[in-house]
């Protein structure tokens, strides 16, 4: 079941790639929207729509992570720091453990804003680096954050975590144990964070990304102000992040500093270049792939080979493998990625020999 | 002052491991300007190699007398051996190919190789740690007020001997001269005759060689092996390197001890679970206010 959304959400992901015409992208898109929002009262249960749920969650990720990786050609590896941030505000903030029970809805508002001001933060300083130094630097803070998580137990409840966080209320109906909510609100969230993907890229600042994702001294002295617009991708990116952390936690009713190590961060830019950096379906069919991948079909091979074999194997050691293998794979024989924007494709493939040393 | 010394002993030990992981970043960033992500992990299965031959020989009751010599040494020399193929393997499989791609490319798939290499470790060895065969003797020295073992004495002399001729081969042999001129100018090197692939195959099996000998070494004084050590190791001689200036010999290794001392004292005065977030203060401080590092000459920015 859980194959036939993934299916006809990749599939239309192709189909508006394939398309060049407006209208016809448009009655896709819009097609789609009906069918993910109208399907589930005939088709699926609660295990189903819990991993689509989880899945748009890191649609929303990857599409953050787009903005500065994609757009702006930061390689960004701490991104997961600020899903982090997003978690543990509302964590914090909702939870019996300061008595503090604001609404998942403010809250929504306040992580992309905290998230974003902790990737001002730490842009402000570091964004003057370039490539593979602002990656390490990036690193650096992805680890410290979770760190000061887990040490500061007084606030943040330790290696433990907080854990019976709220849970959300709707007009005073509460969301209870039901995982539909989550599922449609990260469907709202990705539709917004395409919105806002798609008009940034159009937009002046958008242009100016990729100016400096190019040629970041060619882009400078034709005018461009490269630290701010480095920072706005930093911080916008973040706050997609920030929101994508607070749907992670309410839907959980949990936070614990080893759920946004290194690895979640790896995971998302594996799903970015799976799918093809900086182009916004291809970024969309990349973490849906890769999330599928880990959350279903990796457990269900399992289990066929534990029956078949009477093994008791655990496949689930298997994703870093996966990720790693996607990452070296990807850019030794596909750097376009899988479903790439047609002028990177002609990027790579035509002009890549004249960019030598770029 | 007895707890200061003690620390101060084991600051220097971890010093002289990190130096010699930091010398193979430095190397491979100097003449590739590629940070190596993976060379952490070839560290890691150094120590798995040293870890496998120990417990063989002692299974086959060698391990004693001048066997036990000779043993140390085969262990030792089996995990340089064979970190040395597998970091030239890594850059003939995996970067060799993308000399002309993007900037991002090669880090973005040196990333990737990391995370095969620990995920294979892990199904090689387990997730959880294993212990070294405690077959070395470590007999304790008193020394005025210092107490140290003659494990720690044997490492870090290990350790300087290997930087000293580390230093000589790349400054005095035909070879490192080799070396320095593709990293300055891979075209001009090219064009005077050097085989620049052949020179870049051979630095990376120095650099893994080293993280060989790190391996053992570490394995040895940590007592234990675990296929996620070359990841905080990584980091930490990656940030030493940063640290000393990073393409500079002598400032890995200057890196390597500051940062060893860095992590011994904060894990005494302020906790080891507020070590990690040091360590990579440190890191992001160096990066923003002296990328150059504290050795390294500051470049222009190539265009």
């Amino acid at each position: 079941m859980i194959y036939t959304y993934a299916f006809v959400a990749i599939a239309a992901c192709v189909a508006i790639e394939r398309f060049h015409n407006r209208r016809a992208k448009a009655t896709i898109v819009l097609l789609l929207a009906a069918f993910l929002a109208i399907a589930p009262r005939f088709y699926g249960n609660d295990a189903v729509f819990s991993v689509l749920a989880d899945a748009a969650v890191y649609v929303m990720l990857a599409l953050g992570l787009n903005i500065v990786v994609g757009f702006a050609g930061l390689l960004d590896l701490g991104y997961a720091a600020f899903f982090a941030i997003g978690a543990y505000t509302y964590g914090m903030l909702a939870s019996p453990q300061f008595g503090l029970h604001l609404p998942f809805w403010a809250l929504l508002f306040i992580a992309a804003a905290l998230a974003a001001l902790f990737g001002a933060l730490l842009g402000a300083p570091t964004l003057r680096l370039h490539g593979d130094y602002l990656a390490i630097v990036t690193l650096g803070f992805g680890e410290i954050v979770p760190q000061i998580f887990q040490n500061l137990t007084k606030y943040t409840g330790g290696p433990n975590g907080i854990a019976a966080l709220d849970v959300p209320t709707f007009f005073g109906h509460s969301f209870g144990a039901s995982v539909m909510p989550y599922y449609y609100i990260a469907l709202f969230g990705i539709a917004f964070a395409l919105w806002i993907s798609r008009n940034l890229r159009e937009s002046r600042l958008g242009r100016a990304w990729m100016a400096i994702r190019e040629d970041e001294l060619a882009a400078k002295h034709a005018g461009i102000d490269v630290l701010r617009s480095k920072l706005a991708a930093f911080a916008i990116g973040a706050s997609f992040s920030g929101i994508g952390g607070v749907l992670f936690a309410a839907k959980l009713a949990l936070v614990s500093p080893d759920l946004f190590g290194f690895q979640v961060s790896v995971l998302i830019v594996s799903m970015l270049v799976l799918g093809g950096m900086g182009n916004i379906v291809g970024v969309v069919v990349g973490s849906l792939l890769l999330t599928i991948v880990n959350s279903a079909l990796l457990p269900q091979i399992n289990s066929l080979v534990d029956t078949a074999f009477h093994t008791t194997l655990d496949l689930s050691n298997l994703h870093f493998l996966i990720y790693g293998a996607i990452l070296v794979g990807i850019m030794l024989f596909r750097p376009e990625g899988l479903l790439p924007s047609r002028e990177r494709r002609a990027e790579l493939h035509h002009a890549g020999e004249a960019a030598v040393d770029a | 002052m007895h707890e200061f010394l003690a620390q101060l002993a084991n600051g220097v030990e971890l010093g002289a491991i990190y130096a010699l992981i930091a010398l193979g970043y430095t190397l491979v960033y100097g003449i590739l300007e590629l940070i190596n992500f993976a060379h952490g992990d070839v560290y890691t299965f150094g120590s798995f190699v040293a870890l496998g031959v120990l417990v063989g020989l002692r299974a086959a009751g060698v391990l004693h007398g001048a066997g036990l010599i000779l043993g140390i040494a085969a262990a030792l020399i089996a995990a340089i051996i064979a970190s040395a193929l597998l970091n030239a393997a890594i850059e003939r499989l995996a970067y060799r190919p993308l000399r002309k791609a993007p900037r991002l490319a090669p880090l973005i798939t040196a990333i990737g190789v990391s995370f095969m290499l620990e995920n294979l470790i892990e199904l090689w060895q387990g997730s959880a740690p294993v212990p070294f065969p405690n077959v070395i003797p470590n007999p304790q020295l008193q020394i005025g007020a210092l107490e140290v073992g003659v494990q720690q004495i044997v490492v870090v002399a290990l350790a300087i001997v290997t930087m000293v001729a580390l230093h000589f081969f790349v400054q005095r042999s035909r070879l490192g001269k080799a070396m320095r001129a593709v990293a300055q100018d891979r075209d001009a090197a090219s064009l005077v005759g050097i085989d620049v692939n052949r020179t870049i195959a051979i630095t990376f099996l120095i650099a893994g060689a080293l993280a060989g000998v790190a391996g053992f070494v570490g394995g040895v004084s940590f007592g234990s092996a675990w296929f996620l050590n070359g990841f905080g190791a990584g980091l930490r001689a990656f940030t030493a390197a940063v640290l000393g200036g990073i393409g500079n010999i002598a400032g890995a290794m200057l890196g390597g001890f500051l940062i060893g001392l860095l992590e011994s004292f904060s894990t005494w005065l302020i906790g080891g679970q507020w070590s990690n977030v040091a360590v990579f203060s440190v890191l992001i401080l160096v990066l923003v206010f002296r990328p150059s590092g504290l050795l390294g000459e500051s470049l222009p920015e190539k265009v």
